[in-house]
């Protein structure tokens, strides 16, 4: 079929212009496709950056424990609870936990820490906050902690404290000052304000604090153990996966973040969903384009092909010589549109530097592979119906037109 | 002399009902191998519907056609093209090459078709066919540059190409001028006298009639003469 290859390209390079012309529509189809690719995917990494970027992906809180069951025996139960102890739960083998769960592939950073509520007074100002105690070191684990000052230092450390823009203001509260910050079990320390970050989230902003893991110990009385540890993966879409993964592991009630953001999953399908639509468009614009052209060119070589046939040519080879212009047209349209593509969203910051404001578009997320194959594979299909009809064609009708 | 080929009781009818034409009426041929022959007859008498016929480019509405032991009335489309490839070549008036193509390209065709591509033993024959039709100077010509002389001899050599047992010429001087149509005709009758193939030759002209050795004369759907 070598031969019929060779007639195929010789038609297409015989009408130069129109061949050019034929391509560069394919190649727009499939530049569209690469340009919806990158952006859908572009946006979907944006808006989950955004909103689940800084939080944790796996979270593994302390269970309250249940309260004891006694069964007594004219059939009564009885539970059995410690009043006053609003929380009893604690990860106390946390330590030997963390190396297991930092091992399990995917994992990109593990945090242990000691939550709690608690309120922040300086003057006659009070303000809640709730207070997360973290290990030095690992301020920027999950939070990009680190990214988001705009004063100061996020490093923790004894007897230091990092609160959000809102609340330093709330609290007059300026770099080097002093705070007094009360748990709610009571206990009281002053910490020196060293570092202000300011997220763009109102919640964390206004009513957030950071201290040291090791000063949250004191404030909640737990000399041992955390509340919670945070996992941050380096793929946020395994996170239900690995969960269950470290779930069996350890024994732990791992939940990943998808598990409380069905909505926001709802809505990046439905933004997918879209994207396939309109992907499927651009195709199926090539699709039609290339099976007119085709279509048009067999019935202008209908002599031609009538030639071929009385010369001794089988309807296959009739068939082959168009389809493979279709694949041809299908292989040039999709490498020029894809390089196309490539070329015109060099220009686009990639994904680590989104900023809002401007196009997410995502580079690597073009699909110029999956792109050029469909396309090759749609011009394929097109060029069926046309390939179908020269086959058909009457040797007597058309040489004796 | 042994029959090439022999058709008994050929009839074609074109469309159906009132409108039906019957062209040929039950017509009787038999050609014998290394025949020069022209067809000859009024306008519209059937001359190129029999030419199609014997083409297997066309099934008679009725009738018997035998061509070296193949019953070409029975056998299939994907079988006639093959036979047609080996066994029969084609001049046409109007509509001969391949006009993308060069001189040499057209002339390999039935051989490329054939064997699925271009080989160095086709371009050789090829180019020697040419050579032999006179258009040395013009092998890698492309053909929509040639003069209406030059393509009918190009597809003669095309014709030739797989070394048929029949070629069937429709009017292939038709569109030439005297010098030009004797050329062509001096060609073939070279090539009958040489290699002992047969040609069919339909034609409106007494000269190049004359130029064969039996003259056959169709009118009213059968052979007269
Ligand atoms: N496909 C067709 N449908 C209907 N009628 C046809 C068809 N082909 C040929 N005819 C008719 O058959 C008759 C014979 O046509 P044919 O072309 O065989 O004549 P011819 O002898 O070759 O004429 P000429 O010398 O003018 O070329 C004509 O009356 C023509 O109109
Ligand atoms: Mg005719």
């Amino acid at each position: 079929m070598l031969y019929a290859l060779k007639i195929a390209a010789r038609y297409l390079t015989a009408n130069l212009a129109q061949t050019a012309l034929l391509v560069t529509g394919v190649a727009v189809g499939v530049f569209i496709f690469i340009f919806m690719s990158a952006l859908i995917g572009g946006l979907a990494e944006f808006i989950l950056a955004r909103t689940v970027g800084d939080i944790s992906h796996i979270t593994i809180e302390a269970e309250d424990a249940d309260p004891a069951l006694l069964i007594a025996p004219q059939g009564q139960v009885l539970f059995v609870a410690e009043p006053g102890q609003t929380r009893t739960a604690t990860l106390a083998e946390a330590a030997t936990w963390l190396p297991l769960i930092a091992g399990v592939p995917g994992v990109k950073a593990v945090s242990p820490q000691i939550t709690g509520a608690g309120f922040l007074t300086r003057g006659a100002q009070v303000s809640q906050v709730s207070v997360s105690g973290i290990e030095p070191g690992r301020e920027s684990a999950i939070l990009d902690l680190d990214g988001y000052m705009v004063e100061g230092s996020a490093r923790l450390g004894s007897g230091l404290i990092v609160l959000g823009r809102e609340l330093a203001d709330d609290l007059s509260l300026s770099l080097g000052q002093s705070v007094r910050l009360q748990s709610s079990n009571g206990i009281t320390m002053v910490l020196t304000l060293s570092g202000i970050f300011e997220t763009g989230n109102g919640s964390m902003d206004k009513a957030r604090a950071f201290v040291s893991l090791s000063s949250a110990r004191t404030l909640f009385a737990m000399p041992q153990g955390v509340t919670r540890i945070e996992i941050k993966l380096f793929d946020l879409n395994a996170a239900d996966a690995t969960a269950l993964r470290i779930r069996a592991l350890t024994g732990l009630d791992a939940v990943s973040w998808t598990d409380g953001a069905a909505q926001l999953m709802e809505a990046l399908d439905a933004q997918s969903q879209t994207g396939y639509f309109l992907k499927g468009f651009a195709l199926l614009t090539i699709v039609i384009g290339v099976a007119s052209a085709l279509l048009l060119s067999t019935y202008r070589r209908r002599p031609e092909i009538g030639i071929m046939r009385a010369m001794g040519a089988p309807r296959g080879f009739v068939v082959f010589v168009f389809v493979t212009q279709g694949a041809l047209v299908g292989l040039l349209g999709g490498i020029m549109g894809a390089g196309l593509g490539y070329l015109a969203l060099l220009p686009f910051p990639s994904r680590e530097a989104f900023r809002p404001g401007t196009l997410p578009l995502d580079i690597t997320q073009g699909s110029y592979g999956l792109a050029i194959t469909l396309t090759v594979i749609g011009a394929i299909l097109a060029s069926i119906l046309p390939a179908r009809s020269a086959a058909k064609v009457d040797p007597v009708t058309a040489i004796g037109q | 002399m042994s029959a090439l080929l022999e058709v008994n009781d050929l009839v074609k009818t074109f469309g159906t009902g009132e409108a039906a034409t019957r062209v040929l009426r039950g017509l009787d041929l038999t050609l014998n191998t290394g025949e020069m022959a022209a067809l000859l007859g009024p306008s519209g008498s059937g001359k190129s519907t029999l030419l199609t016929i014997l083409g297997t480019l066309m099934k008679p509405t009725s009738g018997r056609y035998q061509m070296l032991d193949h019953d070409l009335i029975a056998a299939e489309d994907r079988e006639l093209t093959e036979f047609r490839n080996r066994h029969i070549g084609f001049v046409f008036q109007f509509h001969n090459l391949l006009p993308d193509f060069t001189a040499l390209e057209n002339v390999i065709f039935p051989t490329a078709v054939r064997d699925g591509r271009e080989t160095p033993a086709a371009r050789a024959r090829g180019a020697d066919l040419l050579v032999r039709m006179g258009l040395a100077e013009r092998i890698h010509f492309p053909t929509a540059k040639l003069s209406g002389g030059q393509k009918q001899r190009v597809a003669v050599a095309r014709a030739l190409m797989n070394s048929p047992e029949l070629v069937l010429a429709d009017e292939p001087t038709g569109n030439l001028d005297r010098a030009s149509a004797l050329q062509v005709m001096e060609l073939i009758g070279q090539i009958n006298r040489e290699e002992g193939t047969t040609f069919l030759i339909s034609t409106h002209d007494d000269k190049i009639a004359a130029a064969c050795q039996r003259q056959i004369v169709v009118s009213d759907g059968v052979v007269t003469g």
